[in-house]
């Protein structure tokens, strides 16, 4: 073994340990959970353990709360990505304007909502959402839109919590916007002008090719964090009301953690997985046959 | 001239409205938290307090004695345990993905370029599906409701390692060989050439790592059962559940939560937002 090996090991080593300690070890032993009936009795006693093979899976399938929390996921990936992108494009795209002053204060606090924790500004937004003295009431009170129990309403519960994890992640994006604008070669835009294209076709034939695969990037990552959407729903609704915010991951701790049926909530874990397999697996052939990965 | 000028003051005003929109939230939080007990919920919602109280942080901060038994929120306990997990998983993950993600750039050993392929693949995989069974080994090993529970999945950095291996691919491989003819040993050239021109980057990591472990809640959340070890989302989260109708009160746990890393962040935003990038653009 040469020096440079053994360094090499001696570097990745322990690193590689916890990594399989912590991770690999568990997502294998997930698999094998997911085919028995773990449970709270099993935990007490292995002997209570049983092969159930896609017992639990074909039990999921019958579990109408299973089927809504999959429902709200999906509903949250659907109007949450476009929503959370188009945000962060949007203000990428503002910021980018050549006239736009200071703009390092404008990107640093734009950000900022995104280095809070989760749990202490859904705490915040709580309060922001309360249907009697909330301020977004009192906002739309001010246009002469009729209060909203935001939280308490299981139509807009969704778009509610929406709001709030738009305003916290938008700037993650809006970062990586502006760094792929700023590599949009000037001259292109400008010959675009030049021809007579307006605002609207230089986005759309100059701008939004050249950052295509950034925006591609972005949207696969947003996906799969939407997609495992938990801490919010669990501060600010408690997955209600009417089960309206319960999610597959909330569903995956409720029957897991809460329940301790450990076989049934691996099942959960690996539909949640092979949801986010899917979505990555389509959305890069997507992207290759643009040819922008 | 008067065109550009005009267009200045629309573009700028225009990104400054929308700034103070997003900062809004967090301003209205400090404002509420400073207000006596109940003002919040009082109509017209007020937008400034009546006056200054720090009553709201005396409740949540400070033990007192109420009819001979001690009684606290157990936010300070959270506090510390927060600062003491999050910067005992700063330095261990440094110390660990530093060296590992050099080696994936710099150093030749067998089963290396394999290895890479399956950190990178690894990915895919949300960390949720370990978490059950992590629970289950973690219980055997006796680490259920103890801080090294808490620290030790922060560690399994395969990102960070990432990290540290995509900056390091920029160090010129000469330098490095420059040195082994000099004849410094392996440790000694990471140590002594690597290391200082990678100090940015193990700057951000730290961040990042220092923020990600502040911030975590579901992990914690399962692991912790004893209050006494909670970190503060998991104290704010059960301590909402009660005084969900405190507003006042809440709004002063949250400044708690978020004041220490929004300052932090804000002292190292450069490194941060560059570091942001680093990991995100490709080729």
């Amino acid at each position: 073994m040469t020096r440079q090996e053994r360094t090499g090991w001696l570097f990745t080593a322990p690193v590689l340990a916890i990594i399989a300690l912590v991770f690999v070890l568990p997502t294998a032993l997930a698999l094998a959970l997911s085919v028995t009936d773990y449970s709270i009795y099993a935990l007490a006693d292995w002997s209570n353990l049983h092969f159930v093979g896609l017992g639990n899976f074909t039990g999921l399938l019958s579990t109408p709360l299973f089927w809504r929390a999959l429902g709200n996921t999906l509903l949250f990936a659907a109007l949450g990505v476009p929503m959370a992108i188009g945000t962060s494009l949007f203000v990428a795209l503002l910021l980018n304007d050549a006239t736009v002053r200071w703009k390092p204060l404008w990107r640093v606090l734009l950000f900022a909502p995104y280095v809070t924790s989760v749990v202490a500004t859904a705490v915040v937004w709580r309060i922001l959402f309360n249907q009697r003295f909330g301020l977004i009431n009192r906002a739309l009170a001010a246009v002469g839109i009729a209060p909203v129990d935001w939280l308490g309403d299981p139509h807009v519960s969704i778009p509610a919590i929406l709001l709030f994890v738009t305003w916290k992640i938008f700037g993650y994006n809006m970062i990586v916007f502006t760094a792929a604008l700023s590599a949009v070669p000037g001259e292109l835009i400008e010959a675009a002008r030049l021809d007579g294209a307006g605002r609207w076709g230089r986005f759309r034939h100059v701008t939004l090719p050249a950052i295509g695969p950034t925006l591609l990037l972005a949207t696969v990552m947003s996906v799969a964090g939407f997609l495992q959407i938990f801490a919010e729903p669990y501060v600010m609704t408690l997955g209600g009301p009417a089960q309206s915010t319960t999610t597959v991951l909330y569903f995956m701790f409720d029957e897991g953690f809460k329940w301790w049926n450990l076989g049934q909530a691996s099942a959960v874990a690996f539909v949640l997985f092979l949801m986010i397999l899917a979505v990555t697996i389509a959305q890069t052939r997507i992207g290759r046959r643009h040819e922008w990965l | 001239m008067a065109v550009t000028r005009l267009r200045t003051i629309v573009s700028t005003g225009a990104v400054a409205v929308l700034t103070a929109l997003t900062i809004a939230p967090l301003a209205y939080m400090v404002v509420v938290s400073f207000m006596p007990r109940g003002e919040s919920t009082t109509l017209p919602t007020p937008l400034w307090p009546s006056h200054w109280s720090g009553e709201n942080y005396y409740e949540l901060l400070v033990r007192r004695s109420i009819d001979g038994a001690w009684f606290d929120y157990r936010i300070v306990p959270a506090l510390v345990n927060s600062l003491g997990i999050a910067a005992v998983s700063t330095l261990l993950g440094l110390l660990l993905t530093v060296p590992a993600g050099y080696a994936f750039a710099k150093l030749r050993f067998r089963g290396r370029a394999r290895l890479l392929q399956l950190l990178i693949a690894s990915l895919v995989v949300p960390g949720q599906v370990a978490m059950l069974p992590l629970f289950l080994i973690f219980r055997e090993l006796g680490l259920v409701n103890s801080y090294a529970g808490v620290i030790l999945p922060s560690l399994a950095g395969i990102f960070a390692i990432l990290f540290v291996r995509q900056a390091t691919l920029a160090i010129p491989d000469e330098m490095i060989d420059a040195a082994r003819i000099d004849g410094a040993g392996e440790t000694r050239i990471f140590v002594s050439i690597v290391l200082p021109l990678l100090t940015p980057i193990v700057v951000t990591l730290a961040l990042f790592l220092f923020l990600g472990s502040w911030n975590d809640f579901l992990w914690p959340l399962i692991v912790l059962a004893d209050q006494h070890l909670y970190t503060l989302p998991v104290a704010i989260a059960a301590i909402g559940r009660e005084h969900a109708a405190d507003g006042e009160l809440m709004m002063a746990a949250a400044v708690v939560t978020t004041m220490p890393v929004l300052l932090l962040f804000l002292a190292l935003q450069r490194y941060y937002l560059t570091g942001l990038l680093g990991g995100s653009i490709k080729g």
